[in-house]
Protein backbone atom coordinates (compact mmCIF):
# COMPACT_ATOMS: atom_id res chain seq x y z
CA UNK A 1 0.00 0.00 0.00
CA UNK A 2 1.62 3.16 -1.36
CA UNK A 3 0.76 7.09 -0.62
CA UNK A 4 3.33 8.08 -2.81
CA UNK A 5 4.74 6.56 -5.74
CA UNK A 6 8.20 7.13 -6.37
CA UNK A 7 8.03 5.58 -9.69
CA UNK A 8 4.70 6.57 -10.80
CA UNK A 9 4.73 10.13 -9.16
CA UNK A 10 1.29 10.16 -7.83
CA UNK A 11 -0.68 8.73 -5.01
CA UNK A 12 -1.09 4.83 -4.98
CA UNK A 13 -4.10 2.83 -3.32
CA UNK A 14 -3.77 0.55 -1.11
CA UNK A 15 -2.08 -2.88 -1.60
CA UNK A 16 -1.79 -4.69 1.67
CA UNK A 17 -3.60 -7.66 2.75
CA UNK A 18 -6.53 -6.83 5.02
CA UNK A 19 -5.40 -8.04 8.56
CA UNK A 20 -1.91 -8.59 8.05
CA UNK A 21 -0.24 -7.34 11.28
CA UNK A 22 3.33 -5.55 10.54
CA UNK A 23 3.96 -5.81 14.27
CA UNK A 24 3.74 -7.72 16.82
CA UNK A 25 4.91 -7.96 20.14
CA UNK A 26 4.74 -11.51 22.04
CA UNK A 27 5.69 -10.94 25.90
CA UNK A 28 8.08 -8.00 24.95
CA UNK A 29 9.65 -6.19 27.54
CA UNK A 30 12.78 -3.48 27.70
CA UNK A 31 14.79 -2.85 30.98
CA UNK A 32 17.64 -0.64 31.48
CA UNK A 33 20.04 0.23 34.09
CA UNK A 34 18.02 -2.97 36.33
CA UNK A 35 14.94 -0.90 35.94
CA UNK A 36 11.61 -2.57 33.94
CA UNK A 37 10.97 0.39 31.77
CA UNK A 38 8.48 -1.70 29.64
CA UNK A 39 7.14 -5.09 30.16
CA UNK A 40 4.78 -8.10 29.67
CA UNK A 41 4.15 -6.40 26.01
CA UNK A 42 1.50 -8.21 23.51
CA UNK A 43 0.02 -6.24 20.75
CA UNK A 44 -0.81 -7.43 16.74
CA UNK A 45 -0.97 -4.12 14.85
CA UNK A 46 -2.63 -4.60 11.69
CA UNK A 47 -2.16 -3.47 8.31
CA UNK A 48 -4.31 0.11 7.61
CA UNK A 49 -4.92 0.76 11.29
CA UNK A 50 -4.54 3.97 12.96
CA UNK A 51 -3.25 3.66 16.70
CA UNK A 52 -2.82 6.11 19.28
CA UNK A 53 -0.57 5.50 22.31
CA UNK A 54 -0.79 7.45 25.27
CA UNK A 55 0.78 7.64 28.73
CA UNK A 56 1.83 9.93 31.32
CA UNK A 57 5.17 11.46 30.78
CA UNK A 58 8.09 9.10 30.91
CA UNK A 59 5.74 5.90 30.80
CA UNK A 60 7.91 4.47 27.96
CA UNK A 61 5.73 6.03 24.77
CA UNK A 62 9.35 6.48 23.05
CA UNK A 63 10.69 3.13 23.91
CA UNK A 64 8.00 1.36 22.81
CA UNK A 65 8.32 3.29 19.20
CA UNK A 66 12.03 2.16 19.10
CA UNK A 67 11.03 -1.34 19.88
CA UNK A 68 9.28 -1.52 16.34
CA UNK A 69 11.79 -0.23 14.42
CA UNK A 70 14.51 -1.68 16.05
CA UNK A 71 16.33 1.51 17.42
CA UNK A 72 15.94 -0.85 20.68
CA UNK A 73 16.33 -4.31 21.00
CA UNK A 74 13.66 -5.92 23.47
CA UNK A 75 15.59 -7.32 27.28
CA UNK A 76 12.64 -10.15 26.88
CA UNK A 77 9.62 -11.89 24.78
CA UNK A 78 9.90 -11.10 20.87
CA UNK A 79 9.29 -8.73 18.56
CA UNK A 80 8.42 -9.38 14.91
CA UNK A 81 8.81 -6.45 12.44
CA UNK A 82 6.80 -7.35 8.81
CA UNK A 83 6.93 -11.10 10.27
CA UNK A 84 10.53 -10.83 10.71
CA UNK A 85 11.82 -11.78 14.03
CA UNK A 86 14.66 -8.69 15.38
CA UNK A 87 17.06 -10.77 16.74
CA UNK A 88 17.86 -12.69 13.60
CA UNK A 89 18.00 -9.51 11.85
CA UNK A 90 21.01 -8.72 10.01
CA UNK A 91 22.35 -4.65 10.28
CA UNK A 92 21.47 -5.00 6.43
CA UNK A 93 17.53 -6.55 7.26
CA UNK A 94 17.51 -3.62 9.79
CA UNK A 95 18.17 -0.81 7.12
CA UNK A 96 15.72 -2.46 4.37
CA UNK A 97 13.08 -3.01 6.79
CA UNK A 98 13.33 0.29 8.04
CA UNK A 99 12.63 1.81 4.52
CA UNK A 100 9.12 0.01 4.79
CA UNK A 101 8.92 2.34 8.22
CA UNK A 102 8.26 6.20 8.33
CA UNK A 103 9.65 7.54 11.62
CA UNK A 104 8.58 11.15 12.40
CA UNK A 105 9.85 12.21 15.83
CA UNK A 106 9.00 14.89 18.02
CA UNK A 107 12.53 16.58 17.56
CA UNK A 108 12.90 15.59 14.37
CA UNK A 109 16.46 15.86 12.68
CA UNK A 110 17.49 16.56 9.56
CA UNK A 111 21.33 16.78 7.42
CA UNK A 112 21.64 20.22 8.33
CA UNK A 113 23.80 21.14 5.06
CA UNK A 114 20.83 19.97 2.77
CA UNK A 115 18.08 21.91 1.63
CA UNK A 116 14.30 20.92 2.74
CA UNK A 117 13.98 19.09 -1.04
CA UNK A 118 17.32 17.29 -0.71
CA UNK A 119 16.51 15.98 2.79
CA UNK A 120 13.18 14.91 1.65
CA UNK A 121 15.42 12.59 -1.21
CA UNK A 122 17.68 10.88 0.99
CA UNK A 123 15.67 8.01 1.34
CA UNK A 124 15.57 7.67 -2.07
CA UNK A 125 19.03 8.51 -2.20
CA UNK A 126 19.93 5.96 0.30
CA UNK A 127 18.24 3.50 -1.28
CA UNK A 128 19.93 4.30 -4.79
CA UNK A 129 15.86 4.99 -5.75
CA UNK A 130 17.14 8.67 -6.69
CA UNK A 131 16.38 8.38 -9.92
CA UNK A 132 12.94 6.97 -9.53
CA UNK A 133 11.34 10.21 -8.97
CA UNK A 134 10.33 13.14 -10.83
CA UNK A 135 10.71 16.39 -9.95
CA UNK A 136 6.82 17.29 -10.39
CA UNK A 137 6.31 14.00 -8.03
CA UNK A 138 8.62 15.85 -5.76
CA UNK A 139 6.82 19.07 -6.18
CA UNK A 140 3.25 17.74 -5.60
CA UNK A 141 4.54 16.11 -2.15
CA UNK A 142 5.96 19.47 -1.06
CA UNK A 143 2.79 21.02 -1.87
CA UNK A 144 1.05 18.15 0.29
CA UNK A 145 2.56 19.31 2.98
CA UNK A 146 2.74 22.99 2.38
CA UNK A 147 6.32 23.70 1.81
CA UNK A 148 6.53 24.12 -1.53
CA UNK A 149 7.81 27.66 -1.27
CA UNK A 150 10.03 26.23 1.54
CA UNK A 151 11.40 23.67 -0.68
CA UNK A 152 15.66 25.13 -1.18
CA UNK A 153 15.75 26.34 2.32
CA UNK A 154 18.22 24.96 5.05
CA UNK A 155 16.47 22.96 7.95
CA UNK A 156 17.38 25.32 10.72
CA UNK A 157 15.75 28.02 8.76
CA UNK A 158 12.13 26.02 9.40
CA UNK A 159 9.47 26.68 11.97
CA UNK A 160 9.14 23.70 14.46
CA UNK A 161 5.64 23.31 12.15
CA UNK A 162 7.76 23.54 9.44
CA UNK A 163 10.35 21.09 10.32
CA UNK A 164 7.52 18.71 11.72
CA UNK A 165 5.59 18.48 8.31
CA UNK A 166 8.64 18.06 6.51
CA UNK A 167 9.81 15.16 8.78
CA UNK A 168 6.03 13.32 7.55
CA UNK A 169 6.81 14.29 3.71
CA UNK A 170 10.47 12.83 4.39
CA UNK A 171 8.78 10.22 5.93
CA UNK A 172 6.14 8.78 3.04
CA UNK A 173 8.72 9.49 -0.12
CA UNK A 174 9.34 5.90 0.26
CA UNK A 175 5.87 4.80 0.56
CA UNK A 176 6.14 2.76 3.62
CA UNK A 177 4.14 0.73 4.67
CA UNK A 178 3.64 1.89 8.55
CA UNK A 179 4.41 5.36 10.12
CA UNK A 180 5.27 5.81 13.46
CA UNK A 181 4.44 9.48 15.09
CA UNK A 182 6.39 10.54 18.30
CA UNK A 183 4.46 13.46 19.67
CA UNK A 184 4.13 14.85 16.51
CA UNK A 185 2.45 17.80 17.38
CA UNK A 186 4.21 18.47 21.01
CA UNK A 187 6.17 20.99 19.48
CA UNK A 188 3.72 23.09 17.18
CA UNK A 189 0.79 24.93 18.36
CA UNK A 190 -2.90 23.56 18.36
CA UNK A 191 -3.74 24.55 14.72
CA UNK A 192 -0.44 23.01 13.18
CA UNK A 193 -1.20 20.26 15.59
CA UNK A 194 -4.84 19.81 13.65
CA UNK A 195 -2.81 20.10 10.30
CA UNK A 196 -0.39 17.62 11.04
CA UNK A 197 -2.93 15.43 12.77
CA UNK A 198 -5.11 15.78 9.09
CA UNK A 199 -2.14 14.39 7.05
CA UNK A 200 -1.95 11.56 9.04
CA UNK A 201 -5.77 11.01 8.80
CA UNK A 202 -5.15 11.34 4.88
CA UNK A 203 -2.31 8.56 4.74
CA UNK A 204 -4.51 6.57 7.05
CA UNK A 205 -7.08 6.66 4.79
CA UNK A 206 -5.21 5.75 1.64
CA UNK A 207 -4.15 2.47 3.82
CA UNK A 208 -1.13 3.78 5.64
CA UNK A 209 -0.90 1.96 8.83
CA UNK A 210 -0.43 4.56 11.62
CA UNK A 211 0.99 4.39 15.29
CA UNK A 212 0.78 8.25 17.22
CA UNK A 213 2.11 8.60 20.33
CA UNK A 214 0.69 11.39 21.69
CA UNK A 215 -0.44 12.46 25.15
CA UNK A 216 -3.27 15.00 23.28
CA UNK A 217 -6.12 13.92 24.50
CA UNK A 218 -8.26 16.45 22.79
CA UNK A 219 -6.47 15.62 19.03
CA UNK A 220 -7.26 11.81 20.01
CA UNK A 221 -10.72 12.64 20.57
CA UNK A 222 -10.98 14.72 17.05
CA UNK A 223 -9.25 11.70 14.93
CA UNK A 224 -11.63 9.71 16.51
CA UNK A 225 -14.69 11.39 15.23
CA UNK A 226 -13.24 11.40 11.67
CA UNK A 227 -12.53 7.67 12.03
CA UNK A 228 -12.42 4.34 13.71
CA UNK A 229 -8.76 4.72 15.61
CA UNK A 230 -7.70 2.73 18.78
CA UNK A 231 -5.76 3.71 21.83
CA UNK A 232 -3.29 1.82 23.55
CA UNK A 233 -2.02 3.09 26.72
CA UNK A 234 1.36 2.52 28.90
CA UNK A 235 0.76 2.17 32.74
CA UNK A 236 3.09 0.92 35.28
CA UNK A 237 5.42 -0.58 32.37
CA UNK A 238 2.36 -2.55 30.55
CA UNK A 239 0.18 -1.71 27.55
CA UNK A 240 -3.28 -1.64 28.17
CA UNK A 241 -6.20 -2.14 25.21
CA UNK A 242 -9.25 -0.38 26.09
CA UNK A 243 -11.52 -1.15 24.19
CA UNK A 244 -9.28 -1.94 21.14
CA UNK A 245 -10.24 -4.43 18.41
CA UNK A 246 -6.59 -5.78 17.94
CA UNK B 1 33.75 -10.01 -4.19
CA UNK B 2 31.69 -7.82 -2.06
CA UNK B 3 35.03 -6.35 -1.25
CA UNK B 4 35.80 -5.56 -4.61
CA UNK B 5 32.43 -4.39 -5.64
CA UNK B 6 32.74 -1.68 -2.34
CA UNK B 7 36.29 -0.73 -3.46
CA UNK B 8 35.28 -0.38 -7.21
CA UNK B 9 31.65 1.34 -6.14
CA UNK B 10 33.67 3.67 -3.47
CA UNK B 11 36.54 4.86 -6.11
CA UNK B 12 33.85 5.45 -8.93
CA UNK B 13 32.14 7.82 -6.68
CA UNK B 14 28.78 8.91 -5.56
CA UNK B 15 28.13 12.38 -6.10
CA UNK B 16 24.71 12.05 -3.15
CA UNK B 17 26.98 9.93 -1.11
CA UNK B 18 29.06 12.68 -0.83
CA UNK B 19 26.91 15.44 0.14
CA UNK B 20 25.50 12.92 3.21
CA UNK B 21 28.64 14.42 4.99
CA UNK B 22 28.68 17.81 5.54
CA UNK B 23 32.13 19.37 4.40
CA UNK B 24 34.52 19.92 7.50
CA UNK B 25 36.96 22.04 6.28
CA UNK B 26 39.80 21.88 9.03
CA UNK B 27 39.71 18.10 9.07
CA UNK B 28 40.18 18.07 5.52
CA UNK B 29 42.93 20.12 5.30
CA UNK B 30 44.49 18.61 8.24
CA UNK B 31 44.47 15.40 6.78
CA UNK B 32 45.66 16.52 3.29
CA UNK B 33 48.39 18.12 5.44
CA UNK B 34 49.38 15.24 7.20
CA UNK B 35 49.58 13.05 4.03
CA UNK B 36 52.02 15.27 2.22
CA UNK B 37 54.23 15.93 5.15
CA UNK B 38 54.58 11.94 5.39
CA UNK B 39 54.90 11.45 1.90
CA UNK B 40 57.49 14.06 1.58
CA UNK B 41 59.36 12.57 4.78
CA UNK B 42 58.77 8.80 2.39
CA UNK B 43 60.56 9.63 -0.19
CA UNK B 44 63.66 10.85 1.90
CA UNK B 45 63.98 7.84 3.91
CA UNK B 46 63.39 5.67 0.49
CA UNK B 47 66.10 7.69 -0.98
CA UNK B 48 68.44 7.22 2.18
CA UNK B 49 67.55 3.76 2.28
CA UNK B 50 68.30 3.14 -1.48
CA UNK B 51 71.85 5.58 -1.30
CA UNK B 52 72.68 3.41 1.24
CA UNK B 53 72.47 0.41 -0.13
CA UNK B 54 74.08 1.60 -3.14
CA UNK B 55 77.08 2.55 -1.16
CA UNK B 56 77.48 -0.29 0.91
CA UNK B 57 77.78 -2.36 -2.58
CA UNK B 58 80.13 -0.06 -4.19
CA UNK B 59 82.23 0.47 -0.57
CA UNK B 60 82.27 -3.67 -0.53
CA UNK B 61 82.85 -4.07 -4.60
CA UNK B 62 85.81 -1.15 -4.67
CA UNK B 63 87.81 -2.62 -1.84
CA UNK B 64 87.35 -6.36 -1.99
CA UNK B 65 89.43 -6.11 -5.19
CA UNK B 66 92.35 -4.87 -4.00
CA UNK B 67 94.83 -4.18 -1.05
CA UNK B 68 97.71 -2.16 -0.17
CA UNK B 69 101.06 -2.74 1.36
CA UNK B 70 102.79 0.27 3.33
CA UNK B 71 106.69 -0.11 3.66
CA UNK B 72 108.12 1.76 6.45
CA UNK B 73 112.12 1.62 6.34
CA UNK B 74 114.68 3.84 6.72
CA UNK B 75 115.33 6.31 3.52
CA UNK B 76 118.50 4.27 2.43
CA UNK B 77 116.57 0.81 2.58
CA UNK B 78 113.17 2.00 1.23
CA UNK B 79 113.99 1.57 -3.12
CA UNK B 80 115.07 -2.44 -2.23
CA UNK B 81 112.28 -3.07 -0.21
CA UNK B 82 109.39 -1.65 -2.45
CA UNK B 83 111.50 -3.89 -5.49
CA UNK B 84 111.73 -7.05 -3.02
CA UNK B 85 108.15 -6.49 -2.53
CA UNK B 86 106.83 -5.92 -6.70
CA UNK B 87 109.28 -9.10 -6.79
CA UNK B 88 107.10 -10.99 -4.40
CA UNK B 89 103.58 -10.13 -5.60
CA UNK B 90 104.67 -10.86 -9.29
CA UNK B 91 105.15 -14.22 -7.97
CA UNK B 92 102.03 -14.65 -5.98
CA UNK B 93 99.26 -16.64 -7.47
CA UNK B 94 95.54 -14.27 -7.24
CA UNK B 95 97.52 -11.27 -7.71
CA UNK B 96 96.88 -9.20 -10.98
CA UNK B 97 98.87 -6.19 -11.22
CA UNK B 98 101.13 -4.22 -8.56
CA UNK B 99 102.50 -0.39 -8.70
CA UNK B 100 103.98 1.66 -6.11
CA UNK B 101 101.89 4.71 -5.79
CA UNK B 102 103.76 7.74 -6.96
CA UNK B 103 104.02 11.11 -4.16
CA UNK B 104 101.23 12.81 -6.28
CA UNK B 105 98.68 10.57 -5.33
CA UNK B 106 99.78 9.79 -1.57
CA UNK B 107 100.49 13.25 -1.40
CA UNK B 108 96.39 13.58 -2.74
CA UNK B 109 95.55 10.97 -0.37
CA UNK B 110 96.63 12.97 2.50
CA UNK B 111 95.53 16.11 1.48
CA UNK B 112 92.33 15.83 3.47
CA UNK B 113 93.70 15.26 6.73
CA UNK B 114 97.19 17.38 6.66
CA UNK B 115 95.83 19.93 4.37
CA UNK B 116 97.61 21.23 1.01
CA UNK B 117 101.10 22.51 1.87
CA UNK B 118 102.46 18.82 3.77
CA UNK B 119 106.64 18.43 3.87
CA UNK B 120 106.64 15.90 2.24
CA UNK B 121 110.25 15.43 1.80
CA UNK B 122 110.76 15.74 5.67
CA UNK B 123 108.30 13.42 7.17
CA UNK B 124 108.85 9.77 7.57
CA UNK B 125 105.93 9.01 5.12
CA UNK B 126 105.20 5.44 4.12
CA UNK B 127 105.57 4.21 0.66
CA UNK B 128 102.26 2.24 -0.73
CA UNK B 129 101.85 -0.47 -3.34
CA UNK B 130 98.40 -0.56 -4.34
CA UNK B 131 98.18 -4.18 -5.42
CA UNK B 132 94.76 -5.30 -7.65
CA UNK B 133 93.85 -8.50 -7.31
CA UNK B 134 92.21 -11.19 -8.98
CA UNK B 135 90.01 -14.07 -8.94
CA UNK B 136 89.62 -15.23 -5.42
CA UNK B 137 92.77 -12.85 -4.75
CA UNK B 138 95.81 -14.10 -2.78
CA UNK B 139 96.80 -16.54 0.77
CA UNK B 140 96.86 -13.29 2.56
CA UNK B 141 98.42 -15.34 5.48
CA UNK B 142 100.76 -17.23 3.03
CA UNK B 143 101.48 -13.25 1.59
CA UNK B 144 102.70 -11.72 5.22
CA UNK B 145 104.30 -14.59 5.84
CA UNK B 146 106.59 -13.87 2.47
CA UNK B 147 107.01 -10.25 2.64
CA UNK B 148 107.98 -10.73 6.52
CA UNK B 149 110.70 -12.53 4.67
CA UNK B 150 111.45 -10.72 2.09
CA UNK B 151 110.96 -6.88 3.41
CA UNK B 152 110.61 -6.67 6.98
CA UNK B 153 109.20 -2.95 6.76
CA UNK B 154 106.29 -4.50 4.51
CA UNK B 155 102.62 -4.41 5.79
CA UNK B 156 99.93 -6.28 3.96
CA UNK B 157 96.54 -4.42 4.39
CA UNK B 158 93.38 -6.39 2.52
CA UNK B 159 91.08 -3.58 3.55
CA UNK B 160 88.96 -6.51 5.28
CA UNK B 161 88.91 -4.11 8.48
CA UNK B 162 87.91 -0.92 6.76
CA UNK B 163 85.45 -2.84 4.84
CA UNK B 164 83.43 -4.58 7.68
CA UNK B 165 82.58 -1.63 10.21
CA UNK B 166 82.04 0.60 6.58
CA UNK B 167 79.61 -1.92 5.06
CA UNK B 168 78.18 -2.36 8.50
CA UNK B 169 77.58 0.92 8.98
CA UNK B 170 75.87 1.24 5.58
CA UNK B 171 73.66 -1.51 5.86
CA UNK B 172 72.44 -0.12 9.42
CA UNK B 173 71.78 3.07 7.96
CA UNK B 174 69.38 1.05 5.11
CA UNK B 175 67.91 -0.56 8.28
CA UNK B 176 67.01 2.74 9.80
CA UNK B 177 65.78 4.26 6.22
CA UNK B 178 63.40 1.08 5.97
CA UNK B 179 62.13 0.69 9.74
CA UNK B 180 61.56 4.83 9.07
CA UNK B 181 58.84 3.94 6.45
CA UNK B 182 57.50 1.19 8.08
CA UNK B 183 57.24 3.81 11.31
CA UNK B 184 55.27 6.36 8.67
CA UNK B 185 52.94 3.88 7.22
CA UNK B 186 51.73 3.08 11.05
CA UNK B 187 51.67 6.75 11.88
CA UNK B 188 49.82 7.69 8.94
CA UNK B 189 47.47 4.72 9.45
CA UNK B 190 47.09 5.73 13.06
CA UNK B 191 46.24 9.10 11.65
CA UNK B 192 43.74 8.31 9.35
CA UNK B 193 41.56 6.19 11.80
CA UNK B 194 41.93 8.89 14.33
CA UNK B 195 40.78 11.42 11.94
CA UNK B 196 37.81 9.20 10.61
CA UNK B 197 36.54 8.11 13.90
CA UNK B 198 36.85 12.17 15.00
CA UNK B 199 34.69 12.64 11.57
CA UNK B 200 31.90 9.75 12.61
CA UNK B 201 31.65 11.07 15.67
CA UNK B 202 31.16 14.86 14.69
CA UNK B 203 28.64 13.52 12.49
CA UNK B 204 26.69 11.50 15.02
CA UNK B 205 23.61 13.21 13.99
CA UNK B 206 23.91 12.74 10.08
CA UNK B 207 24.66 8.58 10.86
CA UNK B 208 21.40 9.00 13.04
CA UNK B 209 19.52 10.23 10.66
CA UNK B 210 21.07 8.38 7.59
CA UNK B 211 20.11 5.05 9.84
CA UNK B 212 16.58 6.59 10.19
CA UNK B 213 16.08 6.54 6.55
CA UNK B 214 17.11 3.21 6.01
CA UNK B 215 21.06 3.58 4.90
CA UNK B 216 22.98 0.59 5.13
CA UNK B 217 26.28 0.66 6.91
CA UNK B 218 28.43 0.08 3.50
CA UNK B 219 26.03 3.49 2.46
CA UNK B 220 27.98 5.53 5.63
CA UNK B 221 31.10 3.80 5.20
CA UNK B 222 31.67 4.84 1.77
CA UNK B 223 31.13 8.66 2.06
CA UNK B 224 33.48 8.53 4.57
CA UNK B 225 36.05 6.15 3.04
CA UNK B 226 36.08 8.02 -0.56
CA UNK B 227 36.17 11.46 1.11
CA UNK B 228 39.51 10.02 3.01
CA UNK B 229 41.28 8.80 0.75
CA UNK B 230 41.08 11.17 -1.56
CA UNK B 231 42.18 13.63 0.29
CA UNK B 232 45.07 11.35 1.22
CA UNK B 233 46.07 10.58 -2.56
CA UNK B 234 45.75 14.43 -2.99
CA UNK B 235 47.94 15.08 -0.10
CA UNK B 236 50.42 12.50 -0.54
CA UNK B 237 50.99 13.20 -4.46
CA UNK B 238 51.57 16.84 -3.35
CA UNK B 239 54.09 15.55 -0.80
CA UNK B 240 55.85 13.46 -3.07
CA UNK B 241 55.96 15.76 -5.86
CA UNK B 242 57.96 18.28 -3.87
CA UNK B 243 60.46 15.66 -2.31
CA UNK B 244 60.74 14.09 -5.64
CA UNK B 245 61.88 17.57 -7.00
CA UNK B 246 64.17 18.47 -4.20
CA UNK B 247 65.82 14.73 -4.75
CA UNK B 248 66.39 16.00 -8.30
CA UNK B 249 68.14 18.90 -7.39
CA UNK B 250 70.06 17.41 -4.78
CA UNK B 251 74.13 17.77 -5.64
CA UNK B 252 75.25 14.84 -7.43
CA UNK B 253 77.29 12.67 -5.22
CA UNK B 254 80.25 12.53 -8.23
CA UNK B 255 81.04 16.36 -7.97
CA UNK B 256 81.01 17.06 -4.40
CA UNK B 257 82.47 13.42 -3.13
CA UNK B 258 80.39 13.01 -0.10
CA UNK B 259 78.29 10.58 1.60
CA UNK B 260 75.05 12.43 2.15
CA UNK B 261 75.34 14.48 -1.01
CA UNK B 262 74.65 11.02 -2.95
CA UNK B 263 71.20 10.87 -1.51
CA UNK B 264 68.65 10.05 -4.19
CA UNK B 265 67.29 7.87 -6.81
CA UNK B 266 69.05 6.41 -9.92
CA UNK B 267 67.62 4.31 -13.23
CA UNK B 268 64.51 2.03 -11.86
CA UNK B 269 64.27 3.77 -8.53
CA UNK B 270 62.75 6.91 -9.75
CA UNK B 271 59.49 4.51 -10.22
CA UNK B 272 59.79 3.49 -6.64
CA UNK B 273 58.42 6.87 -5.07
CA UNK B 274 55.88 7.68 -7.88
CA UNK B 275 54.13 4.39 -6.24
CA UNK B 276 53.84 6.35 -2.53
CA UNK B 277 50.74 8.13 -3.51
CA UNK B 278 48.62 5.11 -4.52
CA UNK B 279 50.02 2.91 -1.94
CA UNK B 280 48.88 6.08 0.62
CA UNK B 281 45.97 5.90 -1.07
CA UNK B 282 45.26 2.21 -0.20
CA UNK B 283 46.37 2.64 3.55
CA UNK B 284 43.55 5.48 3.81
CA UNK B 285 41.25 3.63 1.77
CA UNK B 286 41.59 0.47 4.38
CA UNK B 287 42.46 2.40 7.59
CA UNK B 288 38.97 5.07 7.16
CA UNK B 289 36.75 1.44 6.12
CA UNK B 290 38.14 -0.53 9.17
CA UNK B 291 37.35 2.68 11.67
CA UNK B 292 34.25 3.60 10.30
CA UNK B 293 32.40 0.22 10.09
CA UNK B 294 34.15 -0.17 13.62
CA UNK B 295 32.67 3.02 14.84
CA UNK B 296 29.44 2.15 13.15
CA UNK B 297 29.40 -0.82 15.27
CA UNK B 298 30.29 1.05 18.65
CA UNK B 299 27.33 3.97 18.02
CA UNK B 300 24.92 1.23 17.66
Amino acid sequence: MFLYDARKGGVRGIRQKAGQSLIKLKNAGFTYGGRDILSEMNLHLQAGSFHFLTGPSGSGKTTFLNLCYQALMPTTGTVQIFEQDVRVMTRDDIAKMRRRIGVVHQNCQFLDHLSVRDNLMLPLVVSGRKDEIEQSSLGDLLSWVGLTDRSNALPPELSGGERQRAALARAVIMSPDLILADEPTGNVDWEMGQRLMALLVELNKMGKTILVATHDLNLIRKVKSELSARTLRISNTKLQLPGANL
Amino acid sequence: MEVGHFILGTLSGDRNADRVVPPTGFTARLTTLTAAAMAFLTVFALALSLATGRLAANWNAELAGTSTIRISAPEGQMAAQSEAVLEVLRTTPGIASARVMSEAEQRKLLEPWFGPDLPFDTLPVPRLIEVLEKGRGPNSAGLKLRLSAEAPGAVLDDHTRWRRPLVDAAMRLRILGAVSILLMVGSTAAMITLAAQSALAANGQVIEVLRLIGARDVYIVRAFVRRFTLRVLFGACVGTTLAMIWVFFMPDAAEEGAFLTGLGFQGWHWILPVLIPPLAAFLAFWATRWAAFYTLLRLS
